[in-house]
């Protein structure tokens, strides 16, 4: 039980420390790496959750997918690679409004989620894995949500592509 | 004390600020498309957490996995727009962006 906790508490500061480093860093290059490893961190908290699946498909679509398309926008719409690559920011009055927003939100739901008497069960029996319960899932009750998703993303990547076609 | 719901559920809270305070300040529009990635993040670890303390249950598991698609799809589209912003502007402040044509 000791190791589970020291893991948590390892993945935990992985994902706090690099989202702050995606909100707070200078550089675009910089937010767009440490994206990554929170990206890997939260992965990581879903092998704590024993969710297997989840965690590679995080891997696979989130740092795979998105990511690489998030960096090809970051050195596809800034001028000079490496020197100019810097984001805009507010001024200290806005900065300040906006940072006394979000601690106001996480210190409200933070009193919320632990004052709540959540309902829990016990977990069943450590189950050696989750796909084909998420398969079998997918493809009885949720088959029209999953049809649609299909299309959904062929009409976004069809569109996309559209879109960003050079005139 | 071991860890329970309620670490999980605060660690996605602190996630879902950061996400606020990133789309809240930042002007580049790529880097607030990267806060609404943490906040859809965060949602998906309560996703996950409710699953697992609340008897291993799969279908927070397929929300998640929908979850996952749309952010992909979102993403893509999102992209091409700023790209074409960027064609139009030579930036992509999204202070500074008020026409939706030439």
């Amino acid at each position: 039980m000791a190791l589970y906790d020291v893991i948590f508490y390892l993945f935990a500061t992985i994902v706090l420390v690099s989202a702050g480093g995606v909100v707070f860093s200078r550089k675009m290059m910089y937010s767009a790496f440490s994206l990554l490893f929170t990206f890997f961190g939260v992965s990581g908290l879903y092998v704590l959750l024993s969710a297997d699946f989840i965690a590679v498909t995080q891997i696979m679509v989130y740092v795979g997918g998105i990511l690489v398309l998030i960096i090809f926008g970051v050195m596809l719409t800034t001028k000079i690679t490496g020197v100019d690559i810097k984001s805009g920011t507010l001024g200290a009055f806005q900065m300040g409004i906006a940072g006394l927003a979000s601690l106001a939100i996480a210190v409200f739901m933070i009193i919320m989620s632990m004052n709540t008497q959540w309902m829990q069960k016990d977990p069943l029996a450590e189950t050696s894995t989750t796909v084909e319960a998420i398969g079998g899932l997918l493809f009885t009750e949720y088959l029209l949500a999953f049809g649609v998703a299909a299309i959904l993303l062929l009409v976004a990547f069809i569109g996309a592509a559209l879109i960003a076609r050079r005139k | 004390m071991g860890i329970g719901l309620t670490h999980y559920l605060i660690i996605s809270i602190l996630l879902f600020a950061l996400g606020v305070f990133g789309i809240a300040t930042r002007k580049n529009a790529i880097l607030v498309l990267m806060g609404l990635e943490l906040i859809l993040n965060s949602a998906n670890i309560n996703f996950i957490a409710f699953a697992r303390f609340g008897g291993m249950n799969i279908e927070g598991h397929v929300a998640v996995i929908f979850v996952i698609i749309l952010a992909a799809a979102e993403v893509a589209v999102a992209l091409a727009i700023i790209l074409n912003i960027y064609q139009n502007f030579r930036h992509v402040d999204v202070d500074e962006i008020n026409q939706l044509k030439d």
